[in-house]
């Protein structure tokens, strides 16, 4: 189903009359970034379908609103798949939604970022202008990258209307060991594995547990597995620790406690700081709960080549991301303006003043 | 800025001049003429005067005296280029990168590099080998090629099909603005906050900012590695049985495809045991455990087989490997020995469209009576048709400018792009408004007015004017309309 006229129309308008807009797909990641305005809605959800999808070519072109259930599904009968594993939180998540958050899951550190694996785009700016950038290609360098700084924008940008995205084969084989260690062990593990050529898909630890998945070809998962050693565990209670907590059902996130998201050099040792301490992606990703001082957390997180964000829960009427040096501001401030000239896009949404 | 043309123009050498060492600046013209092109030598200019700074502070510091005499920046790091883009431009000074070479830090356990711009390619994975950690990106050139260079056209090279490019293995730059302000632009750690500015940074040829530091990721340096060659009786054969390797779930660590002119060109210059009767060779590079290698070798054998290949080769000593990749990464200069002129294209295609495109090819280059050899990145459909031309013949080189130009168009046509990984460069400009409608172009304007308001990085390069592409008649119209037909166009 084809929006692509109203949804242009509908931004003109509002480009003309100066008015925000709020963009919304299915409406599951509400919780993410910055509390703002309630503001006339643009609705994407609608605007759906596959519109190419070439498994030997290894590309999909998809409209903005296609569930990522349904991408799935489809990418998984040609037995391929998303390599940046995004999380859903929701089942009627959509692409679109999942690229502006920049959200990926497990694989991320040994596979890429939901942006790594952008192509092209089919995007509306805020004059509500139908613009494409990138293609169906791998490799295309004519023109800025504007496909990939789309992603994580939060919508604040352009209006996704169509993407195109690279997808790989699903690996053969997957595994899951399991060793019993404290937190600095297990990020030294997580990172001397990481630096040997290993089938390395997903690391995390847990608070006792450090949680290895191989995938690869049959041999190469069973020669990896005799190296690293540990615990095996069952295919299905496998496949389903990864997916509670890509989807944050892990015990960790349950409950109503603030959410935080410290990403640091993957290296970087365990960080003072009193409660559990959740570590994924090769120890780059700790996610912390409760009421904790922002500021700190943030000073913390640079310290070690990182950032801290309030990721849910708490207060999201104030600013949620690391805030960023003066210049680098003024930057993200002109290059706004650069694409939405009136402000009318998803304004306050990555930042106050944004 | 008072005074005259001349005296302004003293004021600002001088000026340089009180900054650098000696040998620092160049202004002299039997100096500045090493500098006058980069890789596409045709394109040749002057520049103003040449800067060759020591380090940031230094390159800081021109930015800043550029600023305040208005002197327009054409950045440069080994010239390897192929696009004209460090090509100088008349009254602009040149700021090679080449003396910020140092490799700061190796952080084995983040695995990651942090290094100047005007460090080699090659010369990042052989620091990092003692450590069992290389740099993914490989162009052709990178014995020569900088990292900044590589930054700057987001290289990519005969494995980016499974390791990426540029764009996938950069986490952080250090990059000055144009007034010298410092911008440190991603990090260690996992997606920066606010706009991934780091994406756009990567293939912005000089325009946006001058990197001064670059932190790369690191890959742990693969257990084994075997190269396979096919040969087939056909181009289309060979584009067959790259789709069928790939829908059989493997990505292969390199895929690269080339036709006859080109093999035959290759096994003259570097004897590599290309078979010479083949319309086209594959070369496909496995990599993994040993075990897992053995595996995935037999599978891709039996589809290389079942799609028609009249031979097969395989090299499994790191000797007869590098031979086998070097007929390859030496195709350019072995075509160059076929012709005192080549012309070496750069369009991407979908790799399904591949024959029709060769076809299409082969009739105009009868048409025109010029050669064209022809090199593939066959995994992630990247074609370099490579020119034959004679510049002392009158009219050759306009003839393989019209046929490049035509090739680009088709490959625009068939749902491709322009360049795949040599940027567009003064080359391409021309070919940039067959890709981007005017509303696309003014947004990506728009975008090098944020980075740089007064427009002194690298101008007139990478993205075409509005007033070029609407003379040039070449002007897109979507759907029977132009976007926002009230606005002035010419």
């Amino acid at each position: 189903m084809d929006q692509r006229e109203r949804l242009q129309e509908q931004v003109r308008e509002a480009f003309q009359q100066s008015r925000p807009l709020q963009i919304q797909g299915a409406g599951t990641k509400r919780f993410y970034g910055r509390k703002t305005a309630d503001a006339e809605p643009l609705l994407l959800r609608e605007h759906q379908g596959i519109v190419d999808y070439e498994p030997s070519e290894l590309f999909v072109t998809l409209r903005a609103g296609t569930s990522l259930q349904t991408l799935q599904e489809q990418l998984a009968e040609a037995g391929q798949m998303l390599p940046f594993e995004p999380p859903f939180f929701g089942a009627e998540a959509t692409i679109g939604g999942t690229l502006a958050c920049g959200f990926s899951g497990p694989r991320r550190p040994y596979a890429g970022s939901a942006r790594d694996y952008v192509l092209g785009v089919h995007m509306l700016n805020g004059l509500g202008e139908s613009l494409r950038f990138g293609g169906q290609v791998m490799k295309n360098v004519a023109g800025y990258d504007v496909s990939r700084l789309l992603v994580g924008s939060l919508g604040t940008l352009g209006i996704l209307l169509e993407v195109t995205l690279k997808v790989l084969p699903r690996p053969e084989r997957e595994l899951t060991l399991v060793h019993d260690t404290d937190m600095a062990t297990a990020i030294v593990r997580m990172n001397q594995w990481a630096g040997q050529p290993l089938p390395l898909s997903a690391s995390a630890w847990d608070g006792a547990h450090l949680y290895l998945r191989l995938s690869g070809t049959e041999k190469a998962v069973a020669a990896a597995q005799s190296k690293i050693g540990g615990a095996v565990l069952d295919e299905n209670d496998g496949i389903l620790f990864w997916k509670n907590l890509r989807e944050h059902r892990h015990v960790f996130f349950q409950g109503s406690a603030a959410l935080w998201r410290l990403a640091v050099a993957p290296a970087t040792p365990p960080l003072a700081l009193p409660g559990q301490t959740l570590i994924e992606w090769g120890g780059g990703q700790r996610w912390l709960r409760g009421q904790r001082d922002a500021s700190a957390l943030q000073t913390l997180a640079a310290e070690h080549g990182g950032h801290a964000t309030l990721f849910r829960g708490g207060d999201h009427a104030k600013e949620v991301f690391q805030p960023l040096p003066p210049a680098l501001f003024a930057l993200h401030q002109r290059l706004k303006n650069a694409f939405d000239p009136h402000g009318i896009l998803n304004p306050g949404r990555l930042y106050a003043a944004l | 800025m008072a005074g005259s043309p001349d005296s302004e123009h003293a004021a600002f050498l001088s000026a340089l001049r009180a900054l650098l060492p000696d040998d620092g600046l160049l202004t002299q013209s039997e100096d500045l003429h090493p500098y006058e092109c980069d890789g596409l030598s045709v394109l040749r200019e002057l520049p103003l005067a040449v800067v060759l700074p020591r380090h940031r502070a230094e390159v800081q510091a021109v930015l800043k005296i550029c600023q305040q005499y208005a002197v327009a920046v054409v950045p440069r790091g080994a010239g390897t280029g192929l696009s004209g883009g460090a090509r100088p431009c008349a009254g602009a000074i040149v700021l090679s990168l080449a003396r910020l070479k140092q490799i700061r830090a190796l952080d084995t356990s983040n695995r990651t590099a942090r290094v100047q711009p005007g460090v080699r390619n090659l010369a990042i994975s052989e620091a990092a080998r003692p450590m069992g950690l290389y740099y993914a990106p490989d162009p052709s050139s990178q014995i020569a090629c900088t990292i900044g260079g590589n930054v700057a056209e987001n290289s990519g090279g005969v494995h980016c099909l499974k390791y990426g490019l540029t764009v996938h293995n950069v986490l952080a730059l250090e990059v000055l603005d144009a007034s010298g302000e410092r911008l440190e632009i991603g990090s260690q750690a996992p997606d920066s906050p606010g706009y991934d500015l780091l994406a756009l940074m990567m293939g912005s040829e000089g325009l946006l900012g001058i990197v001064t530091e670059c932190t790369l990721r690191l890959l742990p340096v693969p257990e084994n590695t075997l190269v396979l060659l096919a040969a087939f009786a056909s181009v289309v054969a060979a584009a067959d049985a790259v789709s069928a390797i790939i829908a059989a779930g493997i990505i292969p660590a390199g895929l690269e495809m080339m036709d006859q002119l080109a093999i035959e060109a290759a096994e003259d210059f570097v004897h590599a045991g290309y078979p010479r009767d083949a319309a086209a060779i594959l070369l496909c590079e496995l990599d993994g455990t040993e075990a897992e290698l053995q595996e995935r070798l037999r599978a891709v054998e039996k589809l290389l087989q079942r799609q028609g290949a009249t031979s097969i080769r395989i090299a499994a000593d790191a000797e007869t490997r590098l031979l086998l990749w070097k007929g390859r990464k030496a195709a350019f200069p072995a075509v160059g020995r076929l012709a005192p002129d080549y012309y070496c294209m750069d369009g991407t295609i979908p790799r399904k469209r591949l024959a029709e495109v060769l076809e299409q090819i082969a009739i105009w280059s009868a048409e025109y009576g010029l050669r064209v050899a022809n090199v593939f990145h066959a995994g992630d459909g990247n074609l370099h048709p490579l020119i034959l031309y004679d510049a002392n013949v009158e009219e050759q080189l306009h003839a393989a400018e019209a046929l490049g130009q035509r090739i680009l168009e088709l490959c625009v046509a068939v749902g491709g792009s322009i360049t795949g990984e040599h940027g567009v460069g003064v080359e391409k400009l021309d070919s940039m408004c067959a890709q981007f409608t005017p509303a696309e172009l003014a947004q990506l304007h728009r975008i090098k007015a944020a980075f740089d308001p007064e427009g002194r990085l690298n101008p007139g390069k990478a993205v075409p004017s509005l007033h070029r592409c609407a003379e040039l008649g070449a002007m897109h119209v979507h759907h029977g309309q132009l976007p926002f037909p009230e606005l002035e166009r010419f």
